[in-house]
């Protein structure tokens, strides 16, 4: 390590990692814990890969990549949903075909386009250090939209995300609102796909969820104690990955892995003090 | 007393396949209708019907003050739900008003005291920050029907109220339906019939058709005239007053 990590801060490319890394835990804090609560896993994973088949057609089409990964994964996140709430094709079969066959027309896309293909490695394991600020600005307005929308929706959130039937029993928007829900967590997984990259980006938005559920149940102190280990775990990911020359999205969800292996083992010792006080009293 | 709604003529199902056939039941101001029948015979379907969760194939349900926005309360199956969800038992009981909050407003002071008061008449206000998951069957059901009450409705609809609870809470939550049925209409759907017909009003036995028993007192026989083959499950002291002389039967299939 030649550098002190406070001469870094003078590069632009740096801060705007370090930014990146922030508006990634606020956005994925957010939307990851309605995909935790709502047992959503699964779906997420389909519509990140099936995001790549955009990559791919925007690539062909001398589009912007990201704005072809954003169409693709809001289509097949609405395709999804309706799927599962009106035909007869079991949802985790029809995610399974959606997520292989984003992939495939990813890859067929970018392998006919003239010319070099891109740096495939980039949006499969994400390169947060080279965010640009169109980047940023997109991801600054999408954290912007979610914590407005989660902060004025939040109680018809969780009630029709906690018991949908009783929620379509007394005429609320159930429908309306998981369209929209799922809409966002497309966007924020497609704007997140640069930092962390598609077969990463899943990790994101359940680690830090998990770790914080260990220690509340409070859907809301589940987004704020997430979006606080998002930001621990990818700024040490992120140095990592600098001074090591690793992809981003790798070591960023190694931290987050270890943080919640720590975070297990301080619950484990918590519970067993817990019990222990218990009998003693 | 005043109608709140009527079923005309109903018949409903899912994909093609008729469960429901020919329903008419009307559900009046103060009524307590106890919904019987064999497991598979419809009548969470008709619960279901009755909350618009289903659409009716044929018939009609005529609500007759159609712009009431808390009319129903409704205590699901505890089966139903995510039991880990990330949600406070506070949470789900203020959740029952969003039927007249519409959603965009947030809760009040006073909507807290009344979540509050309500647990406290469920026997349950220390646990107002538990983690819905935290809390055992029984308790889960008192928190729902908690939920189902916080905004008064004007029909109270309970699918197997007591499946998970304890003989204690029983007794108590029996007492306290009766002292809820003085505002509201309840309908109660469930198996144990032995024990719910001594607080019913009426009786409905369900079983594709309808039967409307216009008493509280049934007999086997009149069972069997209703084509409603029902199992006795008789746990201990049961009231012997409301059934035939086949109280002591056990039905087993």
């Amino acid at each position: 390590m030649s550098e002190n990590i406070f001469d870094l801060l003078q590069y632009s490319f740096f801060t705007n990692s370090l930014l990146a890394a922030l508006l990634a835990s606020i956005t994925c804090g957010i939307a990851g814990t309605y995909i935790v609560a709502r047992r959503m896993v699964f779906i997420s994973g389909g519509i990140t890969h099936a995001s790549f088949g955009g990559i791919g057609i925007a690539w062909f089409l001398g589009m912007n990549p990201v704005a072809g990964a954003a169409v693709f994964s809001i289509l097949s996140a609405i395709g999804i949903e309706f799927v599962s709430s009106r035909s007869k094709i079991r949802e985790d079969s029809a995610i399974g075909i959606l997520w292989s066959l984003g992939m495939a027309l990813g890859i067929i896309f970018i392998f006919i386009t003239p010319g070099y293909a891109p740096n495939l490695m980039s949006y499969l394991f994400g390169s947060i250090l080279t965010v640009g600020s169109t980047d940023l600005w997109l991801m600054a307005a999408l954290a912007l939209f979610l914590a407005v929308f989660f902060a004025g929706f939040y109680h018809l959130i969780l009630f029709i995300a906690f018991d949908e039937e009783y929620a379509r029993a007394h005429k609320a928007p159930v429908q309306l609102f998981k369209y929209l829900l799922i809409s966002l967590v497309a966007l924020t997984i497609v704007l997140n796909i640069r930092v962390v990259g598609i077969i990463l980006v899943i990790s994101f938005l359940t680690i830090p969820q998990s770790t914080a559920n260990l220690f509340t149940n409070n859907f809301r102190s589940i987004i704020f104690l997430s979006i606080l280990i998002g930001i621990i775990g990818s700024i040490s990911g992120l140095l990592v990955s600098y001074f090591w020359n690793i992809p981003s999205g790798a070591t960023i969800i190694f931290a987050f892995v270890l943080i919640f292996g720590i975070a297990k083992a301080i619950q484990s010792l918590m519970i067993r003090a817990d019990i222990r006080k218990q009998q003693g009293s | 007393m005043a109608e709140i709604l009527e079923l005309r003529d109903i018949s409903a199902g899912y994909d093609g396949d008729m469960v429901l056939k020919g329903i008419n039941l009307t559900i009046a101001d103060l009524d307590f209708i106890g919904v019987i029948g064999p497991n598979g015979g419809g009548k969470t379907t008709l619960v279901k019907l009755i909350l618009g969760l289903i659409k009716p194939m044929h018939g009609s349900i005529v609500f007759h003050d159609p712009g009431e926005r808390n009319l129903i309360g409704y205590l699901p199956q505890v089966s139903q739900t995510d039991k880990k969800f990330p949600i406070t038992v506070l949470e789900v009981v203020l959740s029952g008003l969003m039927s007249v909050k519409q959603g965009f407003r947030a809760y009040t002071r006073s909507d807290r005291d009344k979540a509050m008061e309500i647990l406290g008449l469920m026997g349950i206000k220390h646990l107002h920050r538990k983690s819905i998951g935290d809390l055992s069957g029984g308790q889960m059901q008192r928190v729902y029907l908690g939920r189902a009450i916080i905004a008064n409705p004007k029909l109270l609809i309970l699918d197997e109220p007591n499946t998970f609870v304890d003989n204690k809470f029983e007794h108590d939550l029996y007492a306290l339906l009766g002292e809820l049925n003085k505002t509201m209409a309840i309908l109660m759907v469930s198996h144990d019939v032995g024990t719910i017909t001594s607080y019913v009003k009426t009786i409905a036995c369900v079983n594709r058709n309808l039967h409307y028993h216009r008493s509280n007192i049934i007999t086997q026989s009149q069972l069997a005239a209703y084509n409603c083959p029902i199992q006795l499950i008789t746990h201990g002291e049961v009231p012997h007053t409301v059934l035939g002389e086949h109280i002591h039967t056990h039905h087993h299939e």
